[in-house]
């Protein structure tokens, strides 16, 4: 397995993570987030709540995919937190043009749109659907389905944060084993979300053998810019998964929510990587492993699983390990990059 | 207003029967409505389908209840479904087949038809002479120029032309012939 | 020019005139004939600068559509019944941002029990979502009314549904009237959308709007349907004069002068109903037919003007509003309201059972004497109801209704027709 995706010549490592100042990096290597010449797809005033990972995941994204497409982007948006949050009407928070029509089409009406560009003959012109989980992994699947198997010249974003978080929390098909929501609660028997098989949509894109999936997280913004990039580089359909928590819905301080994405990503239970052609072509390697209830911890959502009266708390943090540590198996992510 | 039925069974080429005639009677500068008995029928089952032929738009789109003609494509139809339903006895018959009324069982009843409105044709046998398999529809339009008049054979012939483009239809043409000349006879 | 044509190609070939640009669609009977003739016709060259796109539901069908018109492409889909059902949510969508889609509307039942024949359920379930909604009484009216269709739509940024019986005219050779490439091209001008999503102007469409405003934009909707009442006329007038034919149209009276009687109907069952006028009249029966082309808007002025003077009126409808009756008849009672005209409600031909014109005829003669405030239902076969009724009211576990009434009905009942 190749390196991840890296557009650093030179890794500044601090911290003990992968994360690396702008200030010390070449202008041209600085996030797109540090140039004065953004777009601001998402501008200020929106009424995300503190902390809010999908409006900084949505901003990153969509700001490198505007300078990747030198501005020729139309954004179609899924119902849902992010598209309440930027427009409550008469205002709009969206500096790139941007269509929401409901929650289960995205990725249809992008399919739409790009036929449009097509038949008008404007290449240039390229198309962006997103929504959150719910709208990516439950109600708009058929679509996303449809999208990828035609191979539409459309790269889908899917923003998830585990949950229905819009409607009040409710569990979807990307909510973790264990995990409290208003729909499942922690009481009972079985507290918490079940145990089902899981759904992982990542895998299914690249069971369509679409040209390009990756996996990103805002605990890493510059590789999630890179992907963003790339994927815009690319034509036909294209998949990106970002992890964006939640502190609302993950009953979560508003300051941990990079925290959180960076214990996800290091403990293995979000995998980051890159496929091309249904094949993995990249992950990124986890330097120092730790263990998963270090993410699972701050969070409220989990905290049932951490009370000694509760008999099933071990057995499913057992089991929310074992998923990370298959995570780990299945991407390579512990193998030995050597000595920095 | 002339309306023939046509009765057949999935795959028998009911409906262009149906829509080929309706072609030939447009070619003659006639108003005509083809239309299908609407079901989801597959090969083999049961399938109606009817023509109205008019020299004045036709409006009407109720099924036809009481046939002019009734073309029947397949002869076991006899034993399954009521075929000469609303049949006047001043109406025409052609039946696809090479047995005798007495041995389909029906000489009793097609005793009451007049001199020439009723005939048998084997159209399946005409058809796989001329067209290499057994469909019966085209030698069918054939025979029911000659027998009703309502139609001229040229406009059969060039129905069945467009319908068909190129070789299968110029067989089809020499099948429609075939039944036209045995009819006739 | 004059074709012997299939009324599904007759209407591809219409659309296939007005140049669309997306053509999206799932199958459906009896829909299909029309969106694989336009299949075709892109594939083989015959109609360029349009993408034809197969999608995975119609639900993904239209909203494909809602992309690309509003990406300032033109835009046709068509359906039928459970398919319009399944894109409900999409139907309601379109209208509400205001996109100049055309969809044609194959109509046929709704189950369950399944059943794919024609009849207006579907229509009637969509009838508040927004959209124009035109019927088409023969084949040469449906390739009209599918030009005027796409002007209709992007003069007033809002979405027509052309709506044709389902096999009665889909599935009917006749003779169309196919016009000229110059004729459509001098009545409908190209695609000048009143918003879009574009780079170079970026906007945003489908914002979020809160009780402050909902109630306006609403209200916008309508008043573009009460423009439609003016324009859906002119339009017709506009079409004669370019394609010398009488077309569209809010509503058409047949031979309603001094008529006791007036029926009045949408769609294909207008021919049968003039031919049974036409006979009742040669033996002195004073009675006519008026047919509502337009539904949506439901033009409340022009019907009450053309009723006004009948004595009774006979409302022929293909739709069942279960626990209630007629929808078309209620539209009817509306617009004669404060006039003691009769209306009666008549159901019919549910699920492809044909329209006879002798049930008809049976009816009209003897209406005045029938009540006016009951639901009717032509050729209704009371037995198998009251049986089945019967059997309900003795047996708890009775079993699922439509097996029993097939059973009941036994194999021998499936007539030749």
């Amino acid at each position: 397995m190749s390196k991840p995706i890296d557009n650093q010549t030179v890794k500044f490592y601090q911290t003990g993570t992968l994360t690396v100042g702008n200030r010390l990096l070449d202008p041209e290597q600085r996030t797109v987030q540090a140039s004065a010449e953004r777009t601001n797809a998402i501008t200020c005033g929106h009424r995300a709540c503190q902390g809010c990972g999908e409006a900084l995941g949505a901003r990153y994204a969509l700001d490198a995919a505007m300078r990747a497409t030198d501005g020729q982007l139309i954004c179609v948006n899924a119902t849902g937190c992010l598209e309440v949050f930027t427009t409550p009407y008469p205002e709009t928070s969206w500096q790139v043009s941007w269509l929401h029509s409901l929650f289960g089409n995205a990725a249809a009406v992008a399919s739409g749109v790009a036929a449009a560009q097509r038949v008008k003959k404007r290449p240039q012109v390229r198309v962006i659907a997103q929504g959150g989980d719910g709208g990516t992994t439950d109600i708009g699947f058929g679509c996303l389905s449809g999208m990828f198997e035609r191979n539409d010249d459309v790269l889908y974003i899917c923003y998830d944060n585990e949950g229905y978080m819009n409607t009040g929390v409710q569990r979807s098909s990307a909510t973790p084993g264990g995990a409290r929501t208003a729909t499942t609660p922690a009481v009972g028997e079985a507290p918490g979300n079940v145990f089902g098989t899981g759904k992982n949509v990542p895998l299914i894109a690249m069971a369509h053998n679409i040209p390009y999936v990756a996996t990103a997280s805002v605990a890493d913004l510059h590789d999630l810019e890179a992907k963003a990039t790339k994927a815009m580089s690319i034509r036909g359909a294209r998949y990106l998964h970002v992890m964006v928590p939640c502190p609302l819905g993950w009953g979560s301080a508003a300051h941990d929510t990079i925290k959180l994405a960076r214990l996800a990503m290091e403990s293995g239970f979000f995998p980051l990587f890159e496929a091309e052609h249904g094949v993995v072509t990249s992950s990124r390697a986890i330097r120092r492993k730790v263990p998963v209830i270090e993410y699972l911890k701050p969070q409220k959502r989990f905290a049932h699983l951490f009370k000694p009266d509760n008999p099933h708390g071990s057995e499913a943090l057992a089991r929310l390990q074992a998923q990370a540590d298959e995570n780990c198996r299945r991407f390579n992510l512990l193998r030995d990059e050597g000595a920095v | 207003m002339f309306q023939i039925r046509f009765h057949g069974r999935g795959g028998q080429g009911v409906v262009t029967a149906a829509e080929m005639l309706s072609v030939a009677a447009f070619l003659e500068g006639r108003h005509a409505q083809a239309f299908p008995s609407f079901g989801s029928e597959r090969t083999g089952a049961p399938v109606v389908s009817f023509c109205r032929i008019d020299d004045k738009e036709i409006r009407s789109r109720e099924p036809i209840l009481a046939p002019d003609a009734l073309i029947v494509q397949d002869p076991t139809l006899f034993h399954s479904v009521d075929v000469f339903q609303g049949l006047p006895d001043t109406g025409y018959v052609l039946i696809n087949t090479t047995a005798s009324y007495e041995a389909l069982h029906i000489a009793d009843y097609m005793a009451r038809f007049p001199k020439g409105h009723a005939h048998t044709v084997p159209a399946s046998e005409i058809a796989r002479e001329h067209v290499g398999r057994p469909m019966p529809n085209a030698a069918l339009l054939g025979g029911f120029a000659a027998v009703t008049g309502q139609i001229h054979m040229d406009s059969v012939k060039e129905a069945i032309r467009q319908a068909f483009p190129g070789k299968v239809g110029e067989a089809n043409v020499r099948a429609a012939e075939a039944a036209y000349q045995h009819c006739l006879a | 020019m004059l074709k012997q044509i299939e009324g599904s190609h007759a209407m591809a070939e219409a659309i296939a005139l007005c140049r669309p640009e997306v053509i999206c669609a799932y199958p459906i009977t009896p829909q299909t004939h029309i969106v694989e003739g336009l299949a075709e016709m892109v594939r083989d060259g015959h109609l360029n600068d349009c993408e034809y796109i197969n999608v995975e539901s119609e639900f993904a069908a239209l909203s494909v559509g809602i992309g690309s018109s509003a990406a300032g492409a033109r835009t046709y889909t068509a359906t039928s019944s459970q398919g319009l059902l399944f894109m409900m949510e999409a139907v309601y969508n379109a209208s509400g941002l205001g996109l100049p889609i055309v969809m044609t509307l194959g109509n046929r039942a709704i189950g369950a029990p399944i059943n794919i024949w024609n009849d207006h359920s579907d229509a009637m379930s969509v009838r508040d979502a927004g959209w124009i909604m035109l019927f088409a009484e023969t084949n040469q009216e449906a390739v009209d009314l599918h030009i005027q269709a796409f002007k209709l739509a992007e003069e007033l940024s809002c979405p027509v549904m052309v709506n044709v019986d389902g096999f009665i005219l889909t599935h009917a050779v006749e003779r169309v009237d196919i016009p000229s490439q110059e004729q459509v091209d001098a009545f409908l001008p190209p695609f000048d959308p009143v918003q879009s999503v574009d780079p170079a102007k970026p906007m945003s469409i489908g914002a979020m709007v809160g009780p402050e405003a909902f109630m306006e934009v609403r209200y916008l909707a309508h008043h573009k349907q009460m423009r439609a009442l003016e324009r859906i006329p002119a339009m017709a007038e506009e079409y004669k004069a370019i394609f010398g034919r009488e077309s569209g149209g809010l509503i058409r009276s047949y031979r309603c002068e001094d008529a006791e009687t007036v029926v009045v109907a949408m769609g294909s069952v207008i021919g049968t109903l003039k031919d049974m006028v036409d006979e009742m009249r040669e033996a002195g029966a004073k009675i006519g037919v008026v047919s509502i082309c337009s539904f949506r808007p439901f033009p409340l002025d022009d019907v009450r003007q053309a009723l006004l003077d009948a004595h009774r009126v006979v409302v022929v409808e293909k739709a069942l509003a279960v626990g209630m009756g007629g929808v078309l008849a209620s539209h009817v009672r509306m617009a004669l309201r404060g006039h003691p005209t009769r209306v009666y409600t008549l159901i019919a031909g549910l699920g492809g059972r044909p329209i006879l014109k002798s049930s008809l005829k049976d009816f009209m003669a003897r209406a005045a004497a029938e009540p006016h405030y009951d639901v009717h239902f032509l050729d209704l076969k009371e037995d198998l109801v009251s049986a089945e009724i019967r059997r309900m009211d003795a047996v708890r576990r009775a079993g699922p209704i439509a097996e029993n009434v097939l059973r009941r009905l036994g194999p021998n009942a499936q007539t030749v027709l």
